[in-house]
């Protein structure tokens, strides 16, 4: 085992190059944005108007001001890096600084406009549902020590299945079950194609979602495409909590939304418990980090690994109901659109933590929403282009990122007994 | 898996096998002929056949559960017999059409190389990382630069002739491939982020980014909205050599490829040591190559055959940008590539057998009304049963020696 | 607890492993398991141990047949085992590490954290083996990680304990802590089956010894009155000469020289601290130490596998330091890997091909960036003869050649380049003693042909058999180099870090 060995520097070096990357974002923030916005002002809805019972004013904003505090403030980050080593929190500064730099991206844009924020933060924690449950499915299968790249294939196959259930059986409740039964399915043949034969697991993955995408899509053509009753899912209506949606701001945001968005949450609570505290997580976990350790104290590796990769499986069915009965009104094929992968990176930034996971998830979910916000205001960018910042996000978090990672040591290899 | 220290397993120690005189066998002629082709295709021909019938047999399966003949035999209540008849007929009508129109005549010929044009090309783009131990799923996304490239070469220069103006246009293809596979190299050689995150990560950018181009005045027809770019000029277009026939010079263009990738990989010292880096990293680093060079290298060549085939779709059988025309492609190379065993001359065959199962898809959809999606579960199924040799073995009951699937799965973090 | 094993057979594809072995432990005895590497004390353990299934014959505790099919019923039956590769895991606590498997939960079926660590507590205490329960298992040193895991072992309240290669990875010392323990069961009744390589140590603590050679139990002896001559011939089948014959070094001028040499880990602790050396032509310059001390990093760093963070490395006047690996190789350092399937070779290369590893772009084969088949094969045929490497054929896979024969074909390949200077680190590892003999007495002829060898072992049995001059590694910084000899228990004192003059003038008086 070699251990990590830096050169003199070169951790001093990375340092540097991020704080030079933050006051350049500070600099960026007037050059680009504060050409003769002179006077303009910003507004913010911070209500919901569907009857809630505390109505906050709107947030009215000068822009020119705004934008210089926040640059202001980058630089500032900046600075403190240069003088300060913040050393392992080096990313956070810059993860600061990035912030800082979306809202004043975000604050440029609605010059002479009125943006909802309520709106912009519930939806993109509507759109963080499929990364949170795929990242959570990830982060049981790779602690117990499988790659679960088919996240996307069983995003698509629970979508599809669930609008057909919903659709023949008229009910959204039936509608998930079928997506998590399509979601475990996939995720039994990922195990056995990785457990029982010891297939390459990353291969393994990437064959399960072509699997997915063509069979989807074959009977979409095949059968949807004449029986139209057969793909007109019922669907989870937004379902607002007695008391607590009518918090202010925060009700509107996090409890006037759908079933998954609040199953989102309390899975993530659970699973975080489940994996850190209790015997089932301490057994998974060691699986996934010496499986021979477990052997030899009787701990059935294999079933362990099986158990979790399906029972991730089911979440990722879980996330994969959300397109059909709560993100769109039919399954259509390819549907998912790479969002398996950003799950797969949530998981990743998140630290294989369910937590950590869904904070990631939010982080994209913003991305996504703030894409579709940016869409509708009178911004000189192509609308195209903005629907690919969530994947350009992950690019630069995975590489900024991968290479400090602590992987559970035994993921990836098949465990074999002799 | 632990090395020969970590497991002092007798069975893993060759030297008792030898210094109990245990000699390893020559074997019989069968298994010679055996060892001849695997030594030529790199993997047991045996069990990549029958990977082949069971991906067909289960293809049909699907077909009959979702022809709505057969269902209706089922619904109607007619008795098992007609039942069985009808999912016969509709299998053999599927899949004649499938032969027929792969094989059957001068224009499905055409159509199978026009197919396997640029499935040798993307199945190459997907072989050579493989070599290296990377696995590209970004072909897709070296297509669309490839083709957008090649593309823009191909309509927006005027008044060069053809044999000034298609190079031209091939190279810029070649170019725009290698920048986009390049990037998840080096991202993945100075940060170690996964190729396969950042390949799709650029796959999903890179379809943005067409379609938004394909609206703007540089490559938009003038005064169309729709998004499609104007026509490569006939001096950038591969030509044709048969009359009547769309197959073009670009099936040339990819065993040329090939040819030279097969110098790469198995005769040049960069081949030896991508093979190195991809055998074993650690002792590749001892033995004084830069692990960071080869990977670098081998998914700048990857994007390389990416952007060649994204040039000989368009300056090809397109003839012009629309959206969504890469559209599957980069998983199209990963079967090819596993099916060929990661070896060229497999790589070759196996992007000449897809693509007679593509041509022979359409002529399947148009004939007999199966969706041409079958194709992709077929294809998916093929890899399933490549990927996991174990699963053939167990269906056929065939005993051969466990063949080394292609492992490349390291984890995240390295 | 009594032991039978009865006509024990294990085959693995083309090669008995276990041939019909009859080995009987009493109770309260430590039975010694003596063989080579490959001689099938693993595979043996294994079996007993549930890992493997038989193929034939029986296992019988206490006059009664068992049946293990998992270690689970091997440890219900009452065997433990410390294995030599830890079964711990890294990340876990140390609590969590003994109990796994066996965790207390509370109403919750949570892990209950207090009830684990009073439990630990209350083993260590028993066992006279203290332990932090809440101690991350990857953050202690090795010697108590084995107590670790000698504790979970008995947690599991083993009757018989099987110890395999316990002595590894421990310092003399730390060795004789082991055995004392060992004793302590022993007294309580409990067996031990004692795994090692090394003689001495068998005679230290085991009531008798059966050696195993190819996978057959050639004879179980009397610990006490057992001769090591014979001992060793039991293990290898030949009488066997422990001694190298060689001629007084004479060594010449400074080949490498190493200064104030640092390695710096990512947390900026020093794995390496300020190491200076200096190898001359001519010689052997071994460095001793318990595996874990920097002799690693310090390799890696001479060679250029690792980043220096301070000092230099010359060889002769030839500043090295901050040069490519591959600039470092080229300019004559030849090095023999610790790890030799890591980083010796690439094992799905031929034979021919591992032979030029690290010359795959010289001109003598390649010209034009196309490799020269021609000149690797031929030159894969003679080096095979030269160097006596036996491989089926030079186009033979190197992953399926015999340890001995692998590590032959790394010494070839540095051997049979220009070099100065020699960095061999572990070379006989996992060698079998023919191998051994052979490599060792190439390493004296280089020597003797004017190249400066760094010998780098943990064996201190081959330090003194080869070292010219002998220096130790403790904790990253270097003691010495003394000229020898040196007294074997000396060495063993400094391995363990007493100060140099401390260690000779202890053992004076």
């Amino acid at each position: 085992m070699s251990t990590q060995v830096v050169s003199a520097g070169a951790a001093r070096r990375r340092e540097r190059r991020f704080a030079l990357f933050t006051l350049l974002l500070g600099a960026a923030v007037p050059l680009l944005f504060l050409r003769g916005a002179t006077g303009g002002i910003a507004t913010f809805v911070l209500n919901d108007a569907r009857g809630e019972r505390f109505l906050l004013p709107d947030l009215v904003i000068p822009v020119d001001l705004t934008l210089v505090l926040l640059s202001a403030a980058i630089v500032a980050v900046g600075v403190l890096q240069l003088v300060r080593p913040v050393g392992r929190r080096a990313p956070l500064a810059v993860g600061a600084a990035g912030g800082l730099f979306v809202v004043a991206v975000l604050v440029w844009a609605t010059t002479g406009a009125s943006v909802s924020l309520v709106a912009l933060l519930r939806g993109a924690l509507f759109a963080s549902v499929p990364i949170a449950f795929g990242a959570m499915a990830g982060v049981l299968s790779e602690r117990a020590g499988v790659i679960n790249i088919a996240i996307e294939g069983q995003f698509l196959a629970g979508a599809f299945t669930a609008a057909v259930v919903a659709s023949v059986l008229g009910s959204a409740w039936f509608g998930l079950l079928g997506g998590i039964a399509a979601g475990a399915l996939i995720g039994v043949m990922l195990a056995g194609l990785t457990i029982r034969f010891q297939a390459d697991q990353i291969v393994s993955g990437v064959v399960l979602i072509v699997l997915a995408t063509g069979v989807t899509s074959f009977l979409t053509s095949q059968l949807l495409a004449s029986n139209t009753a057969w793909n007109s899912p019922v669907r989870f209506i937004a379902a607002p909590l007695p008391l607590l949606s009518d918090l202010p701001l925060i009700g509107s945001i996090v409890f006037r939304q759908t079933f998954l968005v609040y199953l989102m949450i309390v899975m993530v609570i659970v699973l975080q418990f489940a994996l850190f505290r209790t015997r089932w997580g301490l057994r998974l976990r060691s699986v996934g980090e010496h499986p021979a350790a477990a052997d030899t104290v009787g701990i059935d590796v294999l079933r362990t690994r099986y158990r979790a990769v399906v029972l991730g499986g089911m979440l990722a069915g879980i996330g994969g109901s959300w397109f059909t009965l709560e993100a769109a009104s039919q399954f259509s094929k390819e549907m998912t659109g790479g969002r398996g992968f950003i799950a797969l990176a949530a998981m990743l930034v998140g630290r294989y933590s369910p937590v950590g996971a869904m904070s990631a998830a939010l982080l994209f979910g913003f991305a996504d929403s703030l894409a579709t916000t940016l869409q509708r205001l009178p911004v000189p960018l192509p609308s195209t282009l903005l629907r690919a910042t969530p994947y350009v996000i992950t690019l630069l978090v995975v590489a900024g990122l991968v290479g400090r990672l602590r992987v559970p040591a035994a993921d990836g290899k098949p465990y074999v007994k002799q | 898996m632990s090395g020969p220290d970590a497991s002092p397993d007798p069975a893993l120690d060759p030297a008792v096998v030898s210094d109990s005189g245990v000699e390893p066998s020559d074997g019989d002629a069968s298994r010679l002929t055996q060892r001849i082709v695997g030594a030529i295709t790199g993997a047991d021909v045996r069990l990549t056949v029958l990977a082949l019938v069971a991906a067909l047999v289960v293809g049909a399966l699907f077909l009959v559960l979702s022809d709505t003949r057969t269902l209706d035999a089922v619904t109607s209540g007619a008795g098992l017999g007609a039942v069985l008849q009808a999912a016969a007929r509709s299998v053999s009508r599927a899949y004649s059409a499938l032969l027929q129109g792969s094989l059957g005549s001068p224009g499905a010929i055409s159509e199978t190389l026009v197919a396997a044009t640029v499935l040798i090309l993307t199945g190459l783009a997907v072989t050579i990382p493989l070599r290296a131990g990377l696995f590209n799923i970004g072909g897709e996304g070296q297509v669309i630069a490839g083709g957008l490239a090649g593309g823009y070469v191909g309509f927006a220069v005027e008044g060069l002739p053809l044999a000034v103006h298609l190079p031209l246009a091939i190279v810029a293809a070649l170019l725009g491939g290698a920048v986009i596979g390049w990037i998840p190299g080096v991202l993945k050689a100075r940060t170690g982020a996964h190729e396969v995150i950042s390949t799709i990560m650029l796959n999903n950018t890179l379809n943005f980014v067409a379609i938004w181009l394909l609206t703007t005045t540089l490559f938009q027809i003038p005064g169309r909205a729709d998004p499609i770019s104007r026509d490569i000029l006939d001096t950038a277009r591969l030509p044709r050599p048969f009359t009547g026939l769309r197959v073009d010079v670009g099936i040339i263009l990819a065993l040329l490829v090939a040819i030279v990738v097969l110098w790469l990989l198995d005769r040049s010292t960069i081949g030896f040591e991508l093979n190195a880096v991809g055998a074993n990293p650690s002792a590749a680093t001892a033995a004084g190559m830069a692990v960071g060079t080869a990977t670098m290298r081998a998914m700048t060549f990857a994007g390389v055959a990416g952007g060649l085939a994204g040039g000989a779709l368009i300056l090809g059988v397109q003839g012009r940008i629309t959206p969504g025309f890469s559209a599957g492609l980069g998983f199209d190379g990963i079967t090819v590539a596993l099916l060929g065993r990661g070896t060229v001359g497999g790589t070759v065959a196996a992007g000449l057998l897809l693509g007679a199962l593509k041509a022979g898809g359409r002529a399947m959809q148009a004939r007999s009304g199966t969706s041409l999606d079958l194709v992709v579960v077929i294809q998916a199924l093929i890899i399933v049963f490549i990927a996991a040799p174990g699963l053939v073995r167990a269906i056929f009951r065939v005993r051969t020696e466990p063949t080394s699937t292609t492992s490349i799965s390291q984890g995240w973090g390295a | 607890m009594r032991l039978e094993l009865k006509g024990v057979t294990k085959r693995f594809p083309g090669v008995v492993a276990n041939d019909a072995i009859d080995l009987t432990v009493e109770a309260g005895e430590v039975h010694g398991l003596l063989g080579e590497n490959g001689a099938g004390k693993s595979t043996l353990m294994n079996i007993l141990y549930g890992l493997y299934r038989a193929d034939e014959g029986q296992v019988l505790i206490d006059g009664q047949q068992v049946h293990f099919s998992d270690p689970g019923d091997a440890i219900a039956a009452g065997i433990g085992m410390v294995h030599q590769h830890f079964m711990l895991v890294p990340v876990f606590t140390v609590a969590e590490n003994i109990l796994l498997g066996k965790e207390p939960i509370d109403r919750f079926r949570r892990f209950d954290r207090r009830a684990a660590h009073e439990e630990v507590e209350r083993l260590a205490e028993t066992f006279g083996l203290p332990v932090d329960p809440s101690a991350v298992v990857e953050d202690l040193p090795v010697g108590l990680q084995q107590r670790v895991e000698i504790l979970k072992a008995l947690s599991r309240d083993a009757r018989l304990l099987i110890l395999d290669e316990p002595t590894a990875v421990l310092t003399p010392q730390e060795a004789d802590g082991l055995f004392a323990s060992i004793r302590g069961f022993q007294a309580a009744g409990r067996s031990v089956i004692f795994i090692s390589h090394k003689l001495r140590e068998h005679r230290d603590i085991a009531d008798r010894i059966t050696v195993l050679r190819r996978g057959r139990a050639v004879g179980t002896v009397d610990a006490t009155a057992a001769e090591p001559q014979e001992l060793a011939q039991l293990m290898v089948g030949r009488p066997v000469d422990l001694v190298v014959d060689r001629s007084p070094a004479r060594p010449s001028e400074p080949v490498l020289t190493v200064e104030g040499l640092e390695v710096l880990a990512a947390d900026g602790q020093r794995l390496v601290d300020s190491v200076d050396l200096t190898v001359h032509r001519g010689e052997i310059l071994a460095i001793a130490g318990v595996e874990g001390n920097g002799q690693t990093p310090l390799v890696e760093a001479i060679t250029g596998l690792l980043p220096i963070g301070g000092g230099r490395v010359l060889l002769g006047e030839e500043d090295l330091t901050g040069r490519s690996r591959k600039e470092i190789l080229r300019s004559g350092v030849g090095h023999i890997p610790e790890d030799r399937t890591m980083h010796g070779l690439v094992g799905s290369f031929s034979v021919a091909d591992n032979l030029v590893l690290n010359l795959w772009d010289d001109e003598r084969f390649a010209a034009r960036r196309t490799r020269r088949f021609d000149e690797v094969r031929s030159h894969a045929r003679r080096v095979v003869k030269d160097f006596d490497v036996r491989t089926p054929s030079i186009a033979t896979p190197a992953s399926s050649l015999s340890g001995g024969n692998q590590q032959k074909v790394i010494v070839a390949r540095e051997f049979d380049r220009p070099i100065r200077v020699l960095v061999a680190a572990q070379p006989t590892r996992g060698v079998d003693v023919g191998s051994i003999e052979y490599i060792h007495r190439q390493l004296v002829a280089k020597r003797d042909a004017g190249v400066g060898v760094l010998l780098v072992s943990s064996e201190l049995d081959e330090v003194i058999a080869l070292a010219d001059r002998v220096a130790v590694m403790f904790r990253g910084r270097l003691i010495g180099p003394f000229p020898t000899p040196v007294a074997k228990e000396a060495l063993g004192l400094m391995m363990a870090g007493v100060p140099a003059e401390e260690a000779m003038r202890g053992l004076a008086a």
